[in-house]
């Protein structure tokens, strides 16, 4: 009687805390568990200032897919962004992906503004139309700045 | 022809100040019953506890089978150790465990007998030391002398070469007395186990003894047969076998 | 005079060394032992029972309230800036890095951590670690690497408990008593949160988990040992309040300096 309510309350134990578990980690966390199934593309800009990886990928502000990985591309000088694209989505050869942010303050994206051509992007291929971040905190502080040095 | 299975030689033993073992000599021999005797506080557990391990001597040497056991490789005293059992003064029982899980504890944490065969040697022992109905009751709902068969009963169900028993008669009726008394003889003869007792029961502990020891003031001041230890004139001896002198408290 | 009181240093010295390489020691033998045949599997689903088990109505309890508390201190700091739509990222951050794995610890040490150390300190003066002894029963091995096992089940299973409760408490506060909308507070969560909040925060369980268990076995199965708090039934409860006192501090320390690491 006691081992089988003992067994019991640790079945509880367990179920609870690992759903609690899993809601952190995939809820919270953002693990992508489910979508494993994107293809990758890559992105070139001029300045990535203050994206991370793991950022949204979106297009007409629906998430797409991920920021897989950041690098510098040694040879252009140019910041190489992977992006994780969900399996059913199709680019155009010619979309234009642009760093943004949400809100004035918020994290950094990329958003992907669809083209019109009739030929798609496969897994592995560039994308070639890009947009560079808007630095914002440099056009603040200059207004700020610039401000205070008048009065 | 008996050859001495474990000796004890010039063992000293000090806490902090208080020399308690100041050159102990002793030697028990194989398939004999040695029993200790001594006044209260004199070191005999202390004693019993050097011979299984469980402290160490500051000096001296102690020798099983001829061997140090000082010098034995890891291996060779968890084989040493499987052939001892010991049985506490004060039990030392688990109070958190049944009376069954108790018993069985020694079989059951080595993973060498299945379960029904470890069922049934519990309750051998436990018919006969006459405490088969305590089974699913915990040790702290047993009485003195029930609890102390209990010890009994763990130490004897490994089947041991060795039993080495601290006092394990007090607190007992006449009456179970006897039988605990008559229980290591009749075993020892089926067996032939080899058990060191340190015992006050004198002098019924000397007619199922063959050795004698009585310790002293850290020392070994007798060693011999139950017969020749009734006859010594020994002063102190005689006294303290006979319960006459008075006893100085210091 | 003075020699007497430089030995007295040098004995110090020489009892924290030895101390610390007992503890180690002891550490590493039940670590070791966890993976020695027979495998103690029914004694590790009691020791979760009486550790993770138990503890669950107390970290229900403790979660709520400290979320429900940090929705109140949050939004009345957070609307000074006019920006209490931050509430949920300000909760379920702070609970999920630090109050999370910090006070679940401190709560299974006051809980169970006390109860542990009072059961080793009684079984070893009752003889009952020398009784294992003789049997040939590893005691650190019987009374240690169970324990250390559930234990590394129960906290962060705990810890994860609090963090959701403590963010459904902050919604209870947030949206409920003080009107954010419950659509903001739940964006919020799970918007601000990132992989690496979360696994820092099972970092620190699993290692709350170790040294909780450790020094409270530690202190009850040398309780013998350490003849300054008295012996029998008063060193069992000055070994006890030692493993306690010792294991929230060390909780603490060891929260600074794992988060000092991550970040």
């Amino acid at each position: 009687m006691k081992k089988e309510k003992m067994e019991f309350y640790v079945g509880i134990l367990m179920i609870i805390g690992l759903s609690c578990c899993a809601y952190l980690i995939i809820v919270l966390g953002g693990a992508n568990v489910i979508n494993k199934n994107d293809y990758r593309v890559f992105a070139y800009f001029s300045s990535v200032a203050g994206l991370k990886a793991g950022a949204n990928v979106e297009m007409a502000g629906v998430e797409i897919g991920n920021v897989i990985s950041i690098s510098l591309d040694m040879e252009r000088l140019l910041a190489k962004v992977e992006l994780g694209i969900r399996e059913n989505i199709k680019l155009a050869e010619d979309v234009l992906a642009s760093v943004k942010t949400s809100g004035v303050i918020g994290d950094k994206y990329i958003n992907l503004s669809p083209g019109g051509s009739e030929i798609f992007l496969e897994s592995g291929d560039t994308i070639f139309n890009t947009e560079s971040a808007i630095d914002i905190e440099a056009l603040v502080s200059k207004y700020i700045f610039g401000k205070k040095e008048e009065e | 022809m008996t050859s001495p299975l474990i000796e004890l030689k010039n063992i000293h033993k000090k806490f902090g100040t208080n020399h308690v073992m100041q050159g102990v000599d002793l030697s028990i021999n194989e398939g004999e019953i040695t029993t200790i005797i001594g006044k209260s506080g004199t070191g005999k557990s202390v004693l019993l506890k050097h011979i299984i391990g469980l402290m160490h001597q500051d000096s001296g040497k102690i020798t099983f089978s001829g061997k140090d056991t000082g010098t034995m490789t890891h291996k060779e005293r968890r084989a040493f150790k499987q052939r001892f059992s010991y049985m506490f003064q004060e039990n030392a029982l688990f109070d958190s465990m049944t009376i069954y899980d108790n018993i069985a504890l020694p079989l059951s944490e080595k993973a060498v007998f299945p379960r029904d065969i470890i069922r049934a040697k519990v309750k051998t022992r436990m018919e006969q030391l006459d405490i088969g109905e305590t089974a699913s009751k915990y040790p702290a709902q047993l009485s003195g002398g029930m609890k102390k068969r209990v010890a009994l009963a763990r130490a004897l169900v490994t089947e041991p070469d060795i039993v080495l028993f601290d006092e394990p008669t007090t607190g007992l009726d006449p009456l179970r007395k006897n039988g605990v008394h008559k229980m290591i003889h009749s075993y020892q003869k089926m067996f032939g186990f080899t058990a060191v007792v340190v015992s006050h029961e004198i002098p019924d502990i000397f007619t199922i003894s063959q050795k004698v020891a009585m310790l002293d003031k850290g020392r070994i001041i007798f060693q011999g047969t139950p017969e020749e230890i009734m006859n010594c004139e020994v002063e102190n001896i005689y006294s303290f076998i006979h319960g006459k002198g008075d006893v100085e408290f210091e | 005079m003075i020699t007497e009181s430089i030995r007295k240093v040098g004995s110090g010295t020489i009892d924290m060394i030895e101390g610390t390489g007992r503890f180690f020691v002891f550490l590493f033998s039940g670590i070791f032992n966890i993976f020695t045949f027979p495998f103690q599997l029914w004694k590790i689903i009691e020791h979760t029972w009486f550790m993770g088990a138990r503890s669950m109505g107390v970290i229900l309890l403790t979660g709520t309230f400290t979320g429900m508390v940090l929705g109140l201190q949050g939004y009345y700091t957070l609307t000074k800036f006019g920006s209490e739509g931050m509430l949920g990222s300000a909760v379920a951050l702070t609970l999920i890095r630090e109050l999370g794995p910090v006070l679940t610890a401190i709560m299974i040490t006051a809980r169970a951590g006390s109860a542990i150390a009072a059961e080793i300190g009684v079984m070893r003066i009752s003889e009952q670690i020398d009784a294992l002894e003789t049997m040939d029963i590893n005691p650190v091995r019987f009374v240690f690497s169970p324990r250390l096992v559930a234990a590394l089940i129960s906290f962060p299973l705990l810890t994860a408990l609090f963090d959701a409760i403590g963010i459904f408490g902050g919604f209870i506060t947030g949206s409920w008593l003080l009107g954010i909308n419950a659509g903001i507070y739940i964006y919020r969560v799970a918007d601000s949160v990132v992989m690496a909040d979360i696994t820092g925060g099972f970092v620190k369980s699993f290692a709350f988990a170790i040294t909780v268990t450790t020094i409270c076995c530690y202190r009850g199965f040398f309780t013998h040992l350490q003849t300054s708090g008295g012996f029998g039934a008063k060193g069992v409860s000055s070994s006890t309040t030692r493993a306690v006192v010792n294991s929230c501090v060390l909780i603490l320390i060891l929260d600074y300096i794992i988060t000092y690491l991550l970040l």
